[in-house]
This record gives C-alpha cells, structure tokens and sequence, in this order.
C-alpha cells in the first residue's frame, strides 16, 4: 500500500501531545420543559481529532452541537474548553476558538453578500478590528486552504455551486482560526462526489493544521471514512463511544447493530 | 402488455433569456408494469426535469423540443399538461419537499379530503378521513395520523403518509422525485419498504424513484438508469449496474460511495474531479470528457449506443471493449450499433 494508513496518522499527529482534552463534556444534560433531550453525557475532543456523532434525527445531535458551539447552556453537568468551564468564557471569546459549519449554506448565506463580505460576517467576535493586510492575508488563507480561488472573492451565493457554497462556510468558520470546528451535517445537501471532497477537507484540515472537528451525521458511512472517534446517540444519551473502527467492528449496543443494518449495501 | 411509460427520443429544455438550456436530451427509457425504475446522477443532470416530463407536468420556461412519450400504450399529447382527471389515478407525484410543502395548518385527513374530492364529486369529509386511515391501517401505519397536523409527526413519518395519501385513488404509476433525500437512514428504509409495499399490493404498478444516493437504489430499484448532462449514460439491471458498472460516469460514482467498510477508511477516495457542465453550453460529443480519465479524441464526437434497450452505455470505451478492438466513430455510426 502507498502512503500511511490512517490510524497511523492519527498516532503520530503532531497536534495531539497535549494532556488536556479541547472540549470535554463531563455529565452533561440538558432540559427542554419536559423533555430531556441530552442526558448524562461524557466526551472529550483531543486536539487534532475528528469526533463524529451519529444518532437518527430527533436524536439529540443538534442540542449537543449547540451546547459545543456555547449557543445553549447545560441543566447539569459541565463543558470544559482547554479544561475551563465554559461559562468563564465569554460568548465571543468561545467563538474565537470554536466556530461552525451548518447543515444547509443557502439558509445562512445572505444572498446579497459576496464572498468577501461573508467571509468578514465571522471577524464580530475579535476584540480588535483586523487591519487590511492582516484582512487579505486571512481571507486568501482561508479560502487556501479551502480549495477555493481567490478569484471567488467577489462572487455572489448564486453564482456558487452547492460544493463551493459550503466550502465558503467553512472558510467564513476559518477566518478566526479556531482550534474546534463544529459541523452539523455539512453534506447532506451535496451529492455524494461532492460529499467525498468536503470530508476530505475535513481530513486535510485536521492532518495538516491540527484542526479538532466534531462532525455530525446521520450517515455512519461519512462518520466511518473520516473520524478517529465515533459518538452513538440514541434518545439523547451516548449509547456507545470509543475508537471509531473498534466501535463498527465490535457494535456491542443493539442500535448500534441496527444503524448498520440500516446502512444501504452498495454490494 | 404495454409499458406504464415509454419515452422515445425525448427532449426538452428551459428557454431562458441566454438561450435553450437542454437539460434532456435524446431519452429513451420505458417503466415496466410491476417495478421500479431509478434514475440517478449528480445534481444539474436533468433528472428532475426527465421527472417532470414524464409526469407531464410541463410548463414555461420548459417546453419539450422532440422526441414522444407514451403512457399505458397511448400516445401523450405534449402540448399539455396531464388532464386533471388522470392526475392521482393515472400518475401522483411524491416531490422531496411533499412533508414540507403541506399547509401547516391542514390535517392529514383534509390532504385525504382533497385528493379524493378532486375525482368524487359527492365524498363527504368522513368517508374521506375513514378511508384514508383504512388505507394508513392497511400500509402498517398509525390510522391516527388521520387526525394529526404536519409537525405532529417526525419528518420520515409525515413522507410516508403524503406517500399514503396521494396513492389513495390507486394510480397506476407513481413519480417520486429525491423523496429520501432529506430523511435519515431509518426513515429511507422505512419509505422504501412502503413503496414496495404499495406495489406488491398492487394500489400501484410502477414507479420512478429519483436519488442521488446508489447504496439506496440498491434496495428500492429494479433497473437504473444513469443521466449525465441531460442524457442517458447508462441503463441495466440495478445489481449488475453497481457490480459491474460499464461506463466510466457509473463507476465514478459507484466510486464516491462511502460504505463502512475497512477499505474505505484506509484509502482516500477522490471523488469525481470537478462538476457536471453548464447545460446552456455543454461540451461537444460526450459530454463526460472533460471529466473522464478514459477520454481521447474520439469522444469529442457523439459515443454510440452499446447494448439494447433493456440494457446499454453510451461510450467509446464500451464499444471498443464490446468488439474487442478499437472502434472509429464513423463505422459505429454507420453499423447503427
Ligand atoms: N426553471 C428553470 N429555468 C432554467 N433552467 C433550469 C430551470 N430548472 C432547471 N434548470 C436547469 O436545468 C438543468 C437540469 O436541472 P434539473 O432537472 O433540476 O437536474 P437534477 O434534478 O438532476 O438536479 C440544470 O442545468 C438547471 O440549472
Ligand atoms: S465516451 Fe469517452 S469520455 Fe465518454 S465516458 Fe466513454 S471514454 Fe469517457
Ligand atoms: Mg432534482
């Protein structure tokens, strides 16, 4: 075989060192009137690492990423980011280190805005207003390192394809450098060409800018090709978690097994 | 017996202020009574407007430029739109948005209401709203959800019964436009098994299924078709389809499929390069060259059909392999092969 194996890349990943988890979120549980729709739940991001969570929809996948991006607030339990609980965060200083990539572009992407002016709608949460160069040097950074042409700068969300469209919302997410990016469902309005170019993005940026990704899916096929862990979600509790190829192979939870049974077959 | 439809050369295209954009060109593909025919291809191949054609929804902007369609043996007149009385008995169209079009203030049973009163003039609301929760019952679903509104159920749930109730008067073939995509991988299945259901219990007796998703089409579709740019690339069997794809757009995407499987995630696979063409100006011959690594000269020039109407490709590559040597355009052209 060409090339490292994946699980070899993550072992020697430059970016994981470091003791302290990212993100960690340690019993955390969170309460809508009656309903709780994350219960008792336990996880840690390392630094450099693809975490994927899968579940059904009405799951509990999208609370749980609204609680990573600091858009809700636990019931109980705590979230620690680099190990400080989140409420000693500022809304804007959290944002400066996690950022997010949603489901659908179009709904997010104000129809007027050229990429230029999206890209800067991010920069709100700095403490001091960036100077041009300073603009220009992350603007042509992030669209580097998205695989776009800077020449798109001054194109309009119609004049994107459905790819490039969520390729400019994640390069909106990297304008602030962030260290975690959450993305809920980024592909599921693409094909599935595109789809594989976006994950591979998503490699690319955890490999070689030691980027930490929390991914959601429902799609255990997408979860499976880029993640180094895998989060099962069923009615708002982790049901199983742990290294993503140990979790397929093993599959120990029954909705686990029934989320693979589930997966269409291509053979 | 005659097919529930068989188009023959058919084309149309959306005239715009930039000229015709040909988003189908030249299709020729039937559905048989009893099965389900899938057509998939990335976005901005056509397939929703080949869905609409045969629905014989067409409107302005698109209009049909050749070729005939036949429904259930007769010619369709394509000048029009189906006749309101052929629609929810001859053809119902279940779109991807069906579960979020729905008023939200409408309740199952007023969908039920509407769509019968339309053909019974004399159906009362509770002959309606009875028959429709048989219907649900019937099917393995909640006759309740007669009684609920469109947020009341999840959204796999609501897809399965606008699938219920616009089946209701039992029409012979049913159009179904990326109905899935939107849903999760449960609720998929659990809208496939109702289509096939609904087939083998014979309300319905055939469908075209439209998706992106190949892995799906494994399971709903017993035939595929293939469409790039407007036109058909390849039709067969769906297993032999995705076993042995012939043609290099079908292997591209069978390629791009992500299954978990060990292999998977210890290569990095690619994907297809780039993105299907703008239709107002597609490429010359096959319209894949620009983005097929098997392309030479020759497909600058249309490729021919290889195989019959039950099963072919349109490539160069396939007609060389099919005669085992190098094929000049101009002797495939002229062997009408
Ligand atoms: N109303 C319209 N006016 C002009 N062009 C259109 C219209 N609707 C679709 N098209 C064009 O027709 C082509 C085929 O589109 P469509 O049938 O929607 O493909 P698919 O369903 O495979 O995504 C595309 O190039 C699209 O931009
Ligand atoms: S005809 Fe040529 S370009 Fe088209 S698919 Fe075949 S090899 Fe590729
Ligand atoms: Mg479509």
């Amino acid at each position: 075989m060409t090339g490292p194996q994946i699980d070899e890349v993550t072992a020697s990943n430059p970016f994981s060192d470091s003791g302290t988890p990212l993100l960690e979120f340690a019993g955390v549980s969170r309460v809508f009137g009656s309903v709780t729709a994350v219960k008792d739940v336990s996880f840690q991001i390392a630094p450099g690492q693809i975490v994927a969570l899968v579940g059904e929809s009405g799951s509990g996948k999208t609370t749980l990423a609204r609680l990573a991006m600091r858009l809700l607030l636990p019931t109980s339990g705590e979230i620690r980011l680099e190990g400080e609980p989140v409420g000693k965060h500022s809304q804007r200083a959290y944002w400066r280190t996690v950022q997010a990539a949603f489901q659908d572009p179009s709904a997010s992407f104000n129809q007027f805005y050229t990429v230029r002016r999206l890209l800067r709608t991010s920069l709100g949460v700095l403490d001091q207003k960036l100077s041009r160069d300073e603009l220009e040097t992350r603007m042509a950074e992030a669209l580097t390192q998205v695989g776009i042409p800077p020449a798109m700068l001054d194109k309009r969300p119609h004049e994107l394809s459905g790819g490039q469209r969520q390729r400019v919302m994640i390069a909106r997410a990297l304008m602030l450098r962030p260290r975690l990016l959450v993305a809920d469902e980024p592909t599921s309005m693409l094909d599935a060409s595109l789809r594989v170019s976006l994950l591979n993005l998503l490699r690319d940026l955890r490999d070689q800018q030691g980027l930490s990704i929390l991914l959601i899916t429902h799609d255990l096929g997408q979860a499976y090709y880029v993640s180094d862990r895998l989060l099962v979600m069923y009615r708002g509790e982790l049901v199983e978690q742990g290294e993503t190829e140990a979790v397929v192979a093993e599959r120990r939870h029954p909705y686990t097994q029934q989320l693979l049974a589930d997966v269409p077959k291509l053979h | 017996m005659s097919d529930l439809l068989r188009a023959e050369n058919l084309s149309a295209g959306y005239v715009t202020a930039a000229g015709l954009v040909q988003a189908v060109d030249d299709v020729t593909l039937s559905l048989r009574e009893g099965e389900v025919l899938g057509i998939a291809g990335e976005s901005g191949c056509g397939k929703s407007t080949l869905a609409a054609l045969l629905a014989r929804n067409i409107q302005l902007p698109l209009r049909v430029t050749g070729g005939t369609l036949s429904m259930d043996g007769e010619l369709a007149d394509l000048s029009r739109a189906l006749p309101r009385p052929q629609r929810g008995t001859l053809l119902s169209v279940l779109p991807q948005g069906a579960m979020n079009a729905i008023n939200p203030t409408t309740r199952v049973r007023d969908l039920a209401y509407d769509v019968l009163r339309a053909h019974e003039s004399g159906v009362t609301r509770k002959s309606a709203r009875e028959r429709a929760a048989e219907r649900l019952g019937e099917l393995g679903l909640p006759p309740r959800a007669v009684d609920q509104y469109p947020h009341e159920l999840s959204g796999g749930m609501r897809q399965r019964v606008v699938a219920v109730i616009s089946t209701l008067l039992n029409p012979r073939i049913l159009i179904a436009d990326e109905p899935s995509s939107a849903l999760d991988v449960s609720s998929q299945q659990a809208l496939v098994a109702l289509l096939r259901d609904l087939l083998s219990r014979e309300i319905i007796r055939g469908v075209v299924f439209i998706t992106h998703d190949l892995p799906l089409m494994r399971s709903v579709a017993d035939r595929v078709a293939i469409m790039y740019a407007g036109r058909l690339a390849e039709l067969g069997q769906t297993d032999q389809m995705l076993n042995e794809p012939r043609h290099p757009y079908t292997r591209a995407l069978v390629g791009s499929v992500l299954v978990p499987e060990p292999y998977v995630r210890r290569h990095r696979i690619e994907g297809i390069p780039g993105s299907p063409p703008d239709l107002a100006n597609p490429p010359v011959g096959c319209r894949f060259h620009p983005r097929c690594p098997l392309a030479d000269d020759k497909c600058l020039t249309d490729p021919p059909r290889v195989g019959d109407l039950e099963s072919f490709a349109y490539c160069w590559r396939v007609a060389e392999a099919a005669q085992g040597q190098p094929v000049a355009p101009t002797a495939v052209a002229g062997s009408g092969a």
